[in-house]
């Protein structure tokens, strides 16, 4: 708890904290907050334009928000699918309305919206995609796998890398030489050209869930050479000093020394690694998922949903789509700037490096 | 003599490196369960001949680690087999892998040239506004998704027209003289680098001012300064030749990170490198493409780490005595 309260006071730091905080509670309540539900698809309003909300009546006079429904209308002299404002009926953006029924943290049924519209109205903050799904809604949804994915892949890397590293750290010799020559080959491959080929052999017609996981995994196992190499440089500094030649003496065994004496002693550097290496993690799986090998559709990650920007029409007439990227930049560097304060807080030394 | 003697036993040691790499490599991709010559099969210009051939040089009924010798094999020779398509995939890496390191050679020429100065500024200028700006600027670059980048610059290229998009070269590029050809180039390479440039600048240029403010921390900094030395001559002539030292290991990272980064932004741009090859070949599941651009990248990242390690060695002179 001592660190949020150093962190809190560093500006950047507490900026950062705070846009996390919110965005992980906001893709927690993603099901509450968003209009629609990720699958919820309107096939007659592919590539809708954000609904535009106005609170000032034609006539001048202020009023509640309210917004129109789009309709689609081909345009022959144009040769072009344009949408207009269906005028004729108003439709009131109301706060707490019911829509589809959802699962509370996945197990209480729910069907309360945090806002939606009055008399079948249809509300697209950030427009809609190729298939009329809701941007915003996905965006959400989407968040939910990418900003935690780094975080589960953390969770496979850490012990790995410290055990790989503890040991080869602490005997030394040839298990030393062999562990490292291997944790050197992995990190010889140019990392993104191994993690596609891992994520192309996946194999195909697995569930959402399953392909998930293996995504997780994949980052995992790019990530983890590097981490034990720094962790074993740590070890043998540390098995020279005498609380281990005393935990020798004892006759505590090699894997209680390891885990119980020499890869404690570590922890602030494995933080300070955890938070700065979030980012990369975040950015690895948007770019696998931006090329198809990622999270698949109808699944949605910030990733995937920007695979569509890569049409040049879309990219010069429905600027909405690229919204996923505003937000894996915002989570980046968010991350990056609470883990530059963080290791400046754990790691006095690094300061003057800021 | 001591430089050959320390360059080859490098290289040397780079042997098992790079044996270790095919062999994980080749059991990845042979553990999937993807016909290795699937492709070609289905590929009705290829002959019944080929691929025999491509059986026999693989040794494809034979145990799996028959199957890595005789591939191993071949790939020593240089006959790395054909691509789905039929071509020789040795002529295709020919034709993509100077593309690649053009890219990457021009984006370290610039990343170094821009951010070397910009970190010895930001760290003699510490605290200023210009090192906040810097700071900003530097958290920024690195938090845009390479990909992000490329596609709003791409949007950028579209809608000004100023700069072509996709390809190396125009396709009038055969009948231009040699100063238009370099120009031409040039323009096609300028939003790729752009993109690589943007993201590997903050992080250059950060580490350059951290490693400057530790050296102007140190003690002889200290005394040159008390012997009454002018701060430009204790700035380059005694802190730069220490700080620079670190980031000349860095290069080899650089390399490594510029591989990796390039092939989502030679995919964006439609760009022929070597980056943009393994990712439609992995798409097609060309195994035989895939292997080959596989260890080319990592031949080429091993490369760039030992030329790091020699540049090391030429401007460290305590490398050279053989301390460390």
């Amino acid at each position: 708890m001592n660190i949020i309260r150093k962190i809190l006071k560093d500006k950047f730091a507490k900026v950062a904290f705070f846009v996390l905080l919110f965005l992980y509670i906001v893709i927690l309540l993603a099901d509450f907050i968003a209009p629609y539900s990720k699958y919820y698809s309107n096939r007659d309003l592919s590539y809708a334009p954000p609904s535009k909300i106005y609170t000032i009546t034609t006539d001048g006079k202020i009023s509640f928000p309210y917004t129109y429904n789009y309709i689609r209308e081909f345009e022959p002299t144009l040769m072009q699918t344009i949408y207009k404002q269906d005028r004729s009926q108003k439709h009131y953006i109301k706060l707490f309305v019911k829509g589809e029924t959802y699962k509370i943290l996945g197990f209480i049924p729910c069907n309360i919206h945090l806002f939606g519209t009055s008399d079948n109205g249809q509300i697209y903050l950030l427009g809609t995609d190729i298939n009329g799904r809701d941007v915003f809604s996905r965006l959400l949804f989407g968040g939910r796998i990418s900003m935690t994915i780094g975080f589960l892949s953390l969770f496979i890397v850490f012990p790995i890398g410290l055990l790989y590293g503890g040991v080869s750290g602490y005997f030394g010799g040839l298990i030393d030489t062999m562990m490292m020559r291997f944790a050197e080959a992995i990190m010889a491959i140019p990392s993104f050209y191994l993690l596609i080929i891992l994520a192309a052999i996946l194999p195909s017609g697995m569930t959402s869930i399953q392909r998930f996981c293996l995504i997780v995994v994949i980052l995992a196992l790019i990530g983890w050479a590097g981490f034990a190499r720094v962790v074993r440089g740590m070890v043998l500094s540390i098995k020279n000093e005498d609380f281990i030649s005393s935990a020798k003496t004892i006759g505590a065994s090699n894997i209680r020394i390891i885990l119980r004496h020499i890869l404690p002693q570590t922890t602030s550097y494995v933080i300070i690694a955890m938070t700065l290496s979030v980012p990369s993690y975040i950015l690895a799986e948007s770019g696998l998922s931006f090329l198809g090998l990622g999270i698949q559709q109808p699944d949605a990650s910030w990733g995937n949903m920007l695979k569509e920007a890569q049409e040049f029409t879309n990219i010069l007439y429905r600027p909405w789509l690229l919204a996923p990227g505003g937000l894996i930049f915002i989570a980046v560097l968010a991350f990056n700037l609470l883990g530059d304060a963080v290791r400046d807080f754990l790691d006095p030394k690094s300061k003057i490096k800021g | 003599m001591e430089y050959l003697r320390y360059i080859s036993k490098r290289a040397l040691q780079t042997i098992p490196l790079l044996i270790i790499v095919s062999l994980l490599s080749f059991f990845i991709i042979r553990l999937s369960p993807i016909d290795p010559i699937a492709e070609l099969r289905l590929n009705p210009s290829i002959s019944q001949e080929t691929l025999d051939k491509e059986i026999k040089r693989l040794n494809l009924d034979k145990p799996i680690g028959i199957q890595y010798i005789s591939w191993a094999k071949s790939f020593i020779k240089g006959d790395l087999g054909y691509t789905s398509a039929g071509e020789k995939v040795s002529t295709k890496l020919k034709e993509r892998i100077p593309n690649t390191l053009i890219l990457t050679l021009v984006v370290i020429f610039m990343t170094w040239s821009v951010g070397i100065p910009l970190g010895i500024l930001s760290a003699i200028k510490k605290e200023s506004a210009l090192d906040r700006l810097l700071t900003v600027l530097a958290s920024i670059g690195m938090a845009i998704p390479s990909f992000f980048l490329a596609i709003l610059l791409l949007i950028f290229a579209v809608r000004t027209g100023f700069f072509p998009v996709g390809g190396l070269t125009s396709y009038n590029f055969n009948d231009m003289d040699i100063f238009s050809k370099f120009f031409d180039i040039a323009k096609h390479i300028f939003l790729p680098a752009t993109v690589l440039f943007t993201i590997s600048l903050s992080g250059l240029q950060r580490q350059m001012r951290a490693n400057m403010l530790e050296v102007l921390d140190s003690d002889y900094i200290k005394f040159a300064r008390a012997k009454g030395l002018s701060e430009s001559k204790v700035i380059f002539k005694h802190a730069l030749r220490n700080a620079i030292n670190p980031m000349i290991t860095l290069l080899g990272f650089e390399f490594a990170g510029l591989l990796s980064g390039a092939a989502l932004t030679e995919y964006v741009f439609q760009y022929p490198g070597l980056g943009r090859l393994i990712l439609e070949a992995v798409m097609k599941s060309d195994i035989n493409l895939v292997m080959a651009s596989l260890m080319m990248g990592t031949i080429m990242l091993i490369a760039g780490n030992l030329i790091a390690d020699i540049l090391l060695m030429i401007t460290d002179p305590r490398l050279r005595r053989g301390e460390k």
